[in-house]
């Protein structure tokens, strides 16, 4: 759909008009009064090294936004003051884990869920610990906007650059820098200013490599304070909504809050994609027509990954390559003309294919590649490396094939920039490694490449011994299969 | 005794193009990720089950299976581990609900395994049957070979279920294992067992409180009188409200009062708390959760036993 086009949603009331492809006008906007939010919620990890503050950045977001129920709120105060502490460790509020909570770390990813009158926010909290590095990447593989959390007084580590690396790799859309606990140090101001040009700077050569100049435009710098919530939800010093008061620590930054930037957020890169679906269901009526459409034999439970689907619309069918239309579209007793992604729906063709779960269904004049043979980096978390030759199972949604590792071209340093490896069997990629690789499967896979589409370009590695998944990958060309 | 949200008019089944053409909003957001989920479930295990306990979570799970399969039936059945001390509103709306959707009801009974000695009660008054469901369940999963088990869980109601993954492996003691779970990137969900072992899953995981109930009210999902205002006569007991049942007699000294209540979440009657309210209609209870500071789980007594509680229950294979 073209940036800026509306669609009409009745909601029993007015009728209420929704922005669809460009997000950005939206944010600017008050949301009608009374109604719900009507965007999907903006989905937010955070990451940083361990004790960077990362738990009481989103205990600090959840109390300011008035998102913490009473009763919680009465039991971290409990746990507080039996340890000793005055004020309520807002940390507590996500560390859900008995072994979290005696460790005082973060072992797993926590899910939150808050609102503002403008927006709903999912935030997974990621760990910090480098042999955690694996949740980071679950957080940020559906990430629509990372918060990277510094602590000021150490600057920037190798765990930044490393989460710098994941969520670049990952096309995170928004990436928001946040140099944390600066009312811990003299003269803030040019700490702040020290640690983002040393990010720019010592980004990885990789990261910059990689990442378009669209992307590193997002990069957005804070300066805060978790812990008095200074630019979190309230404004350095202020007690209202108001400006800072002279003198505060952090009152020098003029530029919005953390939950300013969240709010105006993109969810993503606003381009129209053509159709792309996949069969998740075949649906066999038990009575032999689907009701209303005179379609007999199968209807298809479907999730369009990217664009739109329409009725009438000429498809191709992948991996078999067989075309069709679309007879009918809808959801249980509705029809519809027409649906746009992410949404499940039911569809039937119009001639009568073999259709199984897993395929994917495409606009016929602008179909994904395929190809037997893949060039992907891959975030390995198996305590075993990953090695030339391994067999493992690749699953894209509902799709599974088996894949040989060929070679294993290199490995992204987040230190030192692409390392070259060798192209022989010592090859590897250790536990929390990033690198690149090739591989080839048993059987197509249906793609387009990852940087074009996160849905369409991302696949999970499974071994098939311990069933553990090891890896995840983005695809980045197909080769001669 | 079943009772139909206040909105009672059916989903009119039109042919024309209707008002959820168009960009998806937040509910349908979770809506077609739910059906994606469930649909995954359904089309990768040999065996799943729907766990269907008559709450509202689980309606709205139903709910969601329909439209994912329709027009073909739900092709999984319900299975509900009947504690004994459940609401008879409940059961009645359990038998009801599966009734209509045509899919296989199994009830496994907790007092059955307690005298085949395979779970135990808890002693003391006013015993929880809770701990005890969990053996009742794992007895069930093996006797029926069930692979896999949709459960209406959502990360929003406790700070373990925070860390729960959408597909979550369990072991063939059924144990939860929160320091070595599987990462899940993208949309796509890792669905290989190994021997021995089964896959809880959860749709709902990304859903709040009141995402269910403007989703039940969307929808005109019918749910079991129980979480609509009614008077029932209650005791005052650690400052919740108990309600008087064969399994919650009032003890001597109490007092028993008659007051306008409704549930907001419902488990047994051992361990449910009532709060008090005027709300009858589902805009009703929405406007009340949207003004409460308290959270849902605040009235499960269950959950207030120690900070760990859930993460315990669910090592040992709870929901």
């Amino acid at each position: 759909m073209p940036s800026g086009e509306s669609s009409t949603v009745s909601r029993g009331g007015s009728p209420i008009s929704v922005p669809t492809g460009d997000h950005d006008d939206l944010a600017q906007r008050e949301p009608p009064s009374g109604s719900v939010a009507l965007r999907p919620p903006l989905r937010v990890t955070t990451c940083g090294a361990v004790d960077d503050g990362k738990s009481t950045l989103i205990g600090r977001l959840l109390f300011d936004t008035r998102s913490v129920p009473r009763d919680q709120l009465e039991a971290i105060e409990r746990a507080s003051r039996a340890r000793g502490q005055s004020e309520p460790d807002l940390s507590l509020l996500t560390d859900g884990l008995r072994a979290e909570r005696e460790q005082g770390i973060t072992i797993d990813v926590a899910y939150r869920y808050f609102g503002t009158p403008r927006r709903r926010f999912i935030v997974a909290d990621a760990p910090g610990h480098a042999q955690y590095t694996r949740n980071m990447a679950t957080a940020a593989s559906v990430a629509d906007l990372a918060i990277l959390l510094v602590d000021a007084r150490n600057g920037i580590t190798h765990q930044t650059r490393r989460h710098a690396l994941i969520a670049t790799l990952m096309r995170v859309p928004s990436v928001v820098l946040a140099v944390n606990k600066l009312d811990a140090i003299e003269d803030p101001q040019a700490v702040f200013e020290r640690v983002c040009s040393a990010f720019a700077e010592l980004m990885p050569a990789d990261v910059r490599a990689i990442a378009p100049p669209d992307i590193r435009a997002r990069f957005k710098t804070i300066p805060i304070s978790a812990l008095r919530g200074d630019n979190v939800v309230r404004r350095s010093g202020a007690t209202g909504d108001g400006p800072a008061p002279r003198g505060s620590t952090l009152g020098w930054y003029t530029g919005p809050t953390l939950l300013e930037l969240l709010e105006n957020a993109e969810p993503r890169a606003a381009r129209a994609m053509p159709l792309r679906l996949q069969v998740t269901a075949v649906i066999r009526p038990g009575d032999g027509a689907i009701a209303g459409t005179g379609v007999q034999a199968r209807a298809y439970g479907v999730f369009i990954l990217e664009g739109r689907v329409s009725v009438g619309q000429e498809v191709v069918i992948l991996p078999s390559g067989r075309r069709s239309r679309v007879a009918s579209l809808g959801l249980y007793e509705r029809s519809l003309t027409y649906a746009d992604a992410p949404r499940a729906v039911t569809l039937t063709l119009e001639h009568e294919i073999d259709v199984a779960r897993g395929d994917f269904i495409a606009d016929a004049d602008r179909p994904p590649e395929a190809s037997s043979s893949i060039e992907a980096d891959v975030v390995w978390f198996d305590r075993n490396p990953l090695v030339s030759g391994a067999r493992l199972i690749v699953k894209q949604g509902a799709r599974s094939v088996r894949a040989i590792v060929e070679r294993v071209a290199h490995r992204h340093d987040p230190n030192q920039g692409a390392v070259r490896l060798e192209s022989d069997a010592a090859s590897e990629l250790a536990e929390n490694d990033v690198g690149r690789v090739w591989l080839k499967t048993s059987a197509p896979l249906v793609f387009d490449v990852y940087e074009r589409s996160r849905a369409m370009g991302s696949f999970i590695l499974i071994d098939r011994t311990s069933t553990d998944t090891v890896g995840g990958g983005m695809i980045l060309q197909g080769g001669v299969a | 005794m079943t009772k139909i949200g206040s909105s009672s008019t059916p989903p009119a089944s039109a042919v024309i193009a209707d008002e959820h053409d168009g960009a998806p909003d937040h509910l349908d957001a979770l809506e077609s990720e739910s059906i994606t989920i469930i649909r995954e479930t359904a089309g990768a295990f040999e065996r799943p089950a729907l766990l269907f306990s008559g709450g509202k979570d689980s309606a709205v799970l139903l709910h969601l299976s329909r439209k994912a399969f329709y027009p073909g039936p739900v092709p999984f059945p319900l299975l509900h581990v009947d504690t004994g001390h459940n609401f008879g509103e409940t059961l009645a709306f359990r038998d009801q609900a599966a009734r209509v959707s045509g899919a296989k009801l199994i009830v496994r009974s907790v007092e059955d395994a307690i005298r085949r000695g395979i779970a135990s009660e808890d002693p003391g008054p006013m015993p929880s049957r809770n701990r005890a469901q969990s053996p009742t369940l794992l007895d069930a999963i093996a006797e029926l070979g069930l692979d896999a088990l949709i459960g209406g869980a959502r990360r929003d109601e406790e700070k373990a279920r925070a860390k729960e993954r959408v597909f979550s492996v369990r072991d063939e003691f059924g144990q939860w294992d929160p320091r070595n779970q599987r990462p899940e990137l993208w949309r796509t969900f890792n669905t290989s067992l190994r021997r021995g072992g089964h896959m809880r899953v959860f749709p709902l995981s990304d859903w709040t409180e009141l995402d269910v109930w403007r989703y039940i009210q969307r929808e005109h999902v019918e749910l079991p009188s129980l979480y609509f205002a009614h008077e029932r006569e209650v005791v005052e007991r650690q400052g919740r409200l108990t309600p008087i049942s064969p399994f919650t007699p009032l003890a001597a000294g109490e007092r028993a009062q008659t007051l306008t209540v409704r549930f907001r979440t419902v488990g047994d009657l051992t361990c449910t708390a009532a709060i008090e309210s005027r709300a009858t209609t589902l805009e009703q209870i929405i406007a009340e959760l949207e003004a409460s500071t308290t959270s849902e789980r605040g009235s499960r007594l269950d959950d207030r036993t120690s900070e760990a509680a859930m993460e315990d229950r669910k090592k040992e294979g709870y929901f």
